[in-house]
């Protein structure tokens, strides 16, 4: 018995990859080709469909904070490649709503799909011309069900998506992550933000006497505050970031902006190699 | 945890650990529920914190959820699970009121709960459900399940991350378990007492019980919430 199933032979070459040496998809030899080049039949190749196992492009973390009339988010503009500073100008901050804005962090691609799921849902509600349209909650439960699903079908959409918005004059802030874990909360911070930001957004908020004690002005230097804490140790931050705010009067996302940093103290710094 | 469900699976590798090559669809949120039957009253309490790992999501999550005048759910485990899960109990409690115009009783329910929990045999509802109501008879009813639908009718349990400190309390003072002598029915105010001493208790050991403590009282009235602190380190 010959072992080394590259020596089996190919029953329809234009099905394998000849430098794939295993596994060859269970459904090659039964079905044609003609069939598995039909959309949504796994891939062409004759490959099983493969699922999003680690995150490839992916972004750091996203903050939020309630202030008083609104929501004030925070993300940079980084997509990094492992280690590696990939795309110095994404926007990861995305305003879905007239008065809703999505955060991502986690898998770029994930993100960009998932985008691409709610404006098209946004679309079909506009088409509708019913005089509804989907408010910040409505949109949180639609993306928990998407993030739930997916992970239930074992193939989750990497990401910790965070959304913020004002309803009926109450400002809405939730986060969901890619097992469908759904939270809100009066500030929120995901990826390495959630050690470093948050109980920095925490402190801020109890020392004032919550959300309804902070200005918008004090909301934002709060965010640059935090921004700065990630850029000194998170090292797949940026400082390069936009700042997003939602109020009654609507959505305003901000230009690409960064913090003063001051780098002196690291010349006395030893013990880590220097 | 589970070891039941498909994706658990580790490949053993040749020079170092096991790696893990799936994913796990699980997390567990932590968070204590609590529920205790009286004569004609039902008293259901859980803490409102949300946690993953070491971190603390959100100080307030609210683990029960109203049902009816007569009935309450709380859940406590992995939130994603429990939140749906939520949503269909009340679902069905809708539809059940469409088709036959009255609304579900406890006990009904009850049953309904085991077999959606059952009905995901082979992928369970991470879930830990503890169901509080009245019976048909406007006596306190608690029902308790395990993640795939076991139940059993008890006068009192305890679920969740801090289960195993409080539940051998509550056999002791509640069900009055070695000191047979002192055994009595207690009032709706010792109910509630033992219910925040409990749960105070939990929060100075179980790092995953604390923020708020939200407390159900089911009587023939209706249902009455109150929401108590608890520590927030």
């Amino acid at each position: 018995m010959d072992h080394f199933p590259t020596n089996w032979g190919n029953p329809r070459s234009e099905d394998v990859d000849s430098y794939n040496t295993y596994p060859i998809s269970s459904h090659i030899g039964k079905v044609p080709h003609s069939v598995t080049q039909i959309a949504g039949y796994g891939h062409t190749t004759g490959h099983p469909t493969s699922h999003t196992l680690q995150p490839v492009v992916t972004g750091t973390s996203v903050l939020g904070i309630k202030f008083k009339g609104g929501v004030m988010m925070a993300a940079d503009n980084l997509a990094s490649y492992g280690s590696l500073a990939r795309f110095r100008d994404v926007e990861r901050l995305h305003q879905v709503a007239d008065f809703t804005v999505l955060g991502a962090s986690g898998d770029i691609s994930d993100y960009q799909y998932v985008k691409h799921l709610i404006d098209s849902q946004m679309i079909k509600e506009y088409n509708a011309d019913d005089g509804h349209t989907l408010a910040t909650p409505n949109i949180y439960e639609y993306l928990w069900r998407v993030m739930y699903n997916r992970r239930s079908k074992m193939n989750p959409l990497w990401n910790t998506f965070v959304l913020g918005g004002v309803h009926q004059g109450k400002s809405f802030l939730g986060a969901i992550d890619l097992k469908g874990t759904p939270y809100q909360a009066p500030s929120i911070a995901t990826g390495f933000g959630s050690h470093l930001a948050q109980p920095i957004l925490r402190k801020e908020l109890e020392t004032r006497g919550g959300e309804d004690n902070i200005t918008e002005e004090q909301a934002v230097e709060i965010l640059k505050k935090s921004m700065k804490v990630l850029w000194y140790r998170d090292a797949r931050s940026m400082n390069k970031f936009q700042l997003a705010k939602i109020t009654a009067e609507g959505v305003t996302i901000s230009e690409p902006m960064s913090v003063e940093t001051e780098w002196a103290f690291a010349e006395k710094i030893r013990g880590y190699g220097a | 945890m589970f070891s039941t469900y498909p994706g658990q699976a580790v490949i053993d590798h040749p020079v170092s650990a096991p790696i893990e090559h799936r994913f796990d669809p699980y997390v567990d949120n932590g968070g204590t529920l609590l529920s205790i039957a009286g004569n004609d009253f039902c008293v259901v309490a859980a803490d409102t914190r949300q946690s993953e790992g070491y971190s603390i999501n959100s100080r307030y999550v609210p683990k029960s959820v109203k049902l009816s005048d007569k009935t309450v759910i709380s859940m406590g485990g992995c939130y994603a699970d429990c939140l749906t899960l939520t949503k269909r109990i009340q679902q069905s409690m809708e539809w059940y009121h469409h088709a036959h115009g009255k609304v579900m009783s406890t006990a009904a329910v009850a049953q309904m709960l085991s077999i959606m929990l059952y009905q995901k045999r082979f992928f369970p509802f991470y879930s830990w459900c503890i169901l509080g109501g009245l019976d048909e008879e406007g006596k306190g009813a608690v029902y308790t399940y395990d993640p795939v639908g076991s139940y059993e009718r008890e006068t009192c349990r305890c679920a969740g991350s801090a289960s195993s400190l409080i539940q051998p309390f509550l056999d002791n003072q509640i069900n009055f378990k070695n000191q047979e002598s002192r055994q009595r029915t207690l009032t709706k105010d010792e109910v509630l007492r033992i219910t925040k001493d409990s749960f105070t208790s939990a929060t100075e050991r179980d790092i995953y019980t604390g923020d708020y403590l939200e407390i159900f009282v089911i009587t023939n009235t209706g249902v009455e919430v109150q929401k108590i602190d608890l520590k927030k380190d």
